[in-house]
């Protein structure tokens, strides 16, 4: 059998520094989460992500059904494909969590993002600009002299494309709304 | 309104601390003989109390603390609680709800620091809805996977009246976890087990929080396949010690047999435990050969650390009830040639006796001290808890235990000072058992303070701290992976035992003789109070078998020999 190899005043073997056991590719999911709108329950889910370490790159969360009580957040997050199903076992178990749904794996799915604007400039940038928020189909929601706000709604991607294409243009400040997303079909 | 939903829950006792946010529940308390209250001497004393009571009963400890302070104070019992999944109710008491947010006098935000150390958390702001809270609360803590739960009362809510709602009408439809197992999945466990040449069963904490019913279930499955059997710290006492196929604990201080077992097996049966890193070792290197099925109420257990071939979710008796009834219609069939050479296997490990060790001299090896504890009172009806260190696993190695909820441990939080509070929670749900906790001398000093509790409330509860003057597991790690530099891993300024003892007005007992070590054992047995025995013991003895972290199974240390010959020569551990 095999030797076993400690050396004295080896700190190589301490408890606190066990491998993590799996590593995948990272995947991105999008999870629909319904939970009942009570007090502090987006501080639990929250706090589980925090607490153990996971990834939130988005996260919107309002109320979908007053007389029910019911809110739904969604939250987009990345992990290994082991990381995703622990993330939906453990909000699972937050007993006001009704429903835990990976839209990303659970069939095709609309994700759709708000991005608000502001972009300030004059002469060519600002005319280019307005053409491009044309071309996005964003709408231009205040004006002055010196700037715009557009909102544009869409895909994140649209939303990312959208951003790369104002910064050059004068673009000073960004408020997004972040996913809402639901699954295509009649279910 | 408080007492009466805890009354309309079958609770007999509370233990607690008052303070100024809880008078109002302490006045009702006052006024009533149902509910005994147990005035503990610190609040984690209150909830480790709370927690032997629950895991000695099988029902949910409560435990009623004053607001700020004392709900701090809480915090380490209900982590313990979590992580152990013992169902326990902390009703805390809160400033008026129209000053919370106002830093007032006492104010904690108890439900935020308690979030993530509960299974769920309640802030009762209206007293229409209070008692159906309480209902809530126990529903959640001891369905499914049991747990901790918190309620946080505000003292304007307390003395507010309502009406009050009783159990029956309270709403809990909103947490029904899953009983019943995949049957299509049980099926594939079946035709696993009937060829499997080298079974296991690996069992946990799961099988003695399904209930005594899941005991039994184990009992007849293991006995009708001879399939050995091995557990985890939480799980002693599923499965009788004195049983045929019984291999012991596993895991790093665990039995070579056992561990050698679960490296070597073909299917690996895993009942109610997590696969925590205290047993897997070197994850990567663990088990390498078995087909695994996971039984667990908890979804969230399966596939977090091992991956799973046959995961099953659902309530361990229940489970266990249909795999009995589908191997048993489908003829019980088994690879018998198989098991039994996989027997003879485990045989030839159970004769490299890896508990071994020599009591020789003067001194008292802490192993021989367990090994007469055990003699002495293993006919007894008896519950043992523990401290945290090696005394802890030596309990664990040389005592047995023939029923489930005989053994109450700190195991997934390890925390000191939780086994003399929760000795207390256990006499108190058993006034005429044997109750001992078995104790290093640095845990016991982290609540001694209970021994008030004992005396007052004449709680005949033994501590018999094996006394080594050191942090003995700290000690052990040190000389094993730190070059024997022993930073502050010294007992130093230790009381008197025995003088502390009479100052609160208990009995003390010192021995440091193996030669007088039964009699003393005798002396503390029979006497009819709370005794602290103060068992001096070789200061300087290793805990092995130990798989050392970061190592799998097969590399365990064996005992002092193999440490040195490891250390020094890097040479081989075991034959
Ligand atoms: C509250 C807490 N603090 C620190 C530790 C780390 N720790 C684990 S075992 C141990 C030493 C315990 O000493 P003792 O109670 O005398 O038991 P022994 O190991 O000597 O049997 C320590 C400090 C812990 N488990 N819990
Ligand atoms: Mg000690």
């Amino acid at each position: 059998m095999a030797a076993l190899k400690i050396k004295k005043g080896s700190t190589k073997h301490s408890a606190y520094n066990l491998r993590p056991n799996f590593s995948d590719v990272q995947e991105t999911h999008t999870l629909a989460v319904v939970v009942d709108n009570e007090p502090g329950v987006l501080a639990r889910v929250i706090g589980l992500f925090s607490g153990r370490g996971y990834n939130i790159e988005s996260l919107t969360v309002a109320e979908i059904d007053h007389t029910g009580h019911q809110s739904r957040i969604t939250v987009v997050t990345k992990g290994t494909p082991q990381v995703i199903e622990q993330i939906k076992t453990q909000l699972g178990r937050i007993v006001p969590v009704h429903q835990v749904n990976d839209l990303t794996v659970e069939g095709p799915s609309v994700e759709r993002e708000l991005g608000l604007f502001k972009v300030s400039g004059a002469g060519d940038k600002r005319v280019e600009a307005l053409r491009l928020a044309d071309i996005f189909r964003a709408n231009v929601v205040d004006s002055t002299l010196e700037s715009f706000v557009f909102e544009i709604t869409g895909a994140p991607e649209k939303i990312d494309a959208f951003a790369d294409l104002m910064r050059p243009l004068g673009l000073i400040e960004v408020a997004r709304t972040g996913v809402a997303a639901l699954s295509r079909g009649s279910a | 309104m408080v007492v009466q939903a805890l009354k309309d829950q079958g609770v007999d006792t509370v233990f607690g601390y008052p303070g100024g946010a809880v008078l109002p529940i302490y006045d009702e308390i006052f006024q009533q003989n149902d509910i005994r209250h147990i005035l503990v001497r610190h609040e984690q004393g209150a909830v480790h109390a709370a927690e032997g009571y629950a895991r000695s009963t099988g029902k949910v400890g409560v435990a009623l603390v004053t607001s700020g302070p004392g709900a701090t104070n809480a915090v380490t019992g209900l982590t313990d609680a979590l992580l152990d999944s013992i169902p326990i109710i902390v009703l805390s008491g809160q400033v008026p709800t129209f000053m919370i947010g106002s830093d007032a006098f006492q104010e904690a935000d108890t439900v935020g620091i308690t979030r993530p150390c509960t299974k769920h958390n309640w802030l009762a702001k209206d007293t229409a809805t209070l008692s159906e809270t309480i209902h809530q609360a126990f529903h959640v803590a001891r369905s499914g996977r049991p747990g901790p739960v918190l309620v946080d009362i505000p003292k304007d809510v307390q003395f507010a009246s309502a009406t009050y709602t009783a159990p029956q009408a309270t709403n809990t439809s909103n947490y029904q976890p899953q009983i019943r197992g995949d049957i299509e999945m049980i099926n594939e466990l079946v035709e696993a087990l009937e060829t499997a040449e080298r079974p296991v069963f690996y069992t946990g904490g799961g099988v003695i929080n399904s209930g005594p019913k899941a005991s039994e279930l184990l009992r007849e499955l293991v006995e009708a396949t001879g399939i050995p059997i091995t557990s985890t710290l939480m799980g002693l006492g599923a499965y009788p010690a004195s049983g045929k196929h019984w291999l012991g604990m596993l895991g790093m201080h665990g039995l070579y047999e056992a561990n050698m077992a679960m490296h070597g097996c073909d299917l690996m049966i895993n009942v109610g435990a997590r696969f925590d890193d205290r047993i897997t070792g070197l994850i990567d290197a663990f088990s390498p050969k078995s087909k695994k099925a996971h039984i667990d109420i908890d979804p969230s257990s399966i596939n977090k650390v091992i991956k799973t071939d046959i995961p099953i979710v659902g309530d361990v008796a229940s489970v266990l009830d249909d795999i009995l009834k589908v191997w048993k219609a489908r003829g019980r069939n088994l690879n018998r040639d198989g098991i039994t050479k996989w027997q003879k296997q485990i045989d030839e490990w159970r004769k490299v006796d890896c508990l071994h060790f020599k009591q020789e001299g003067k001194v008292i090896k802490p192993q021989y001290a367990l090994q007469r504890l055990e003699a002495l009172t293993k006919d007894k009806d008896r519950y043992i808890t523990t401290e945290v260190g090696q005394h802890q696993m030596w309990a664990a190695q040389f005592l047995g235990f023939e029923d489930p909820n005989r053994w109450m441990t700190s195991g997934g939080l390890g925390t000191m000072g939780y086994g003399f509070p929760a000795s207390i929670g256990v006499q108190m749900a058993h006034p005429e058992s044997l109750v001992i906790n078995v104790a290093g001398e640095a845990s016991w000093l982290m609540n001694m303070q209970e021994m008030g509790t004992a005396v007052q409330f004449r709680l005949p509860v033994k501590q018999f701290i094996l006394n080594n003057e050191r942090l003995g597991m700290v000690r052990q790690w040190q000389e094993l992976l730190h070059g024997e530099r022993y930073s502050h891993s010294w007992s130093e300024a230790l009381p008197d035992f025995v003088k502390l003892a009479e100052a609160f007005g208990a009995k003390g007992i010192y021995c440091d003789n193996p030669d007088d070590l039964d009699d003393a054992i005798l002396e503390m047995i029979n006497h009819d109070g709370p005794v602290i025995f103060d068992c001096l013991v070789e200061k300087h003895e290793n805990c092995f078998p130990m798989i050392p972290s970061g190592k799998p199974h097969n590399e365990m240390l064996l005992g002092e020999a193999s440490t040195q010959g490891a250390i020094e020569a890097g040479g081989a551990v075991l034959v």
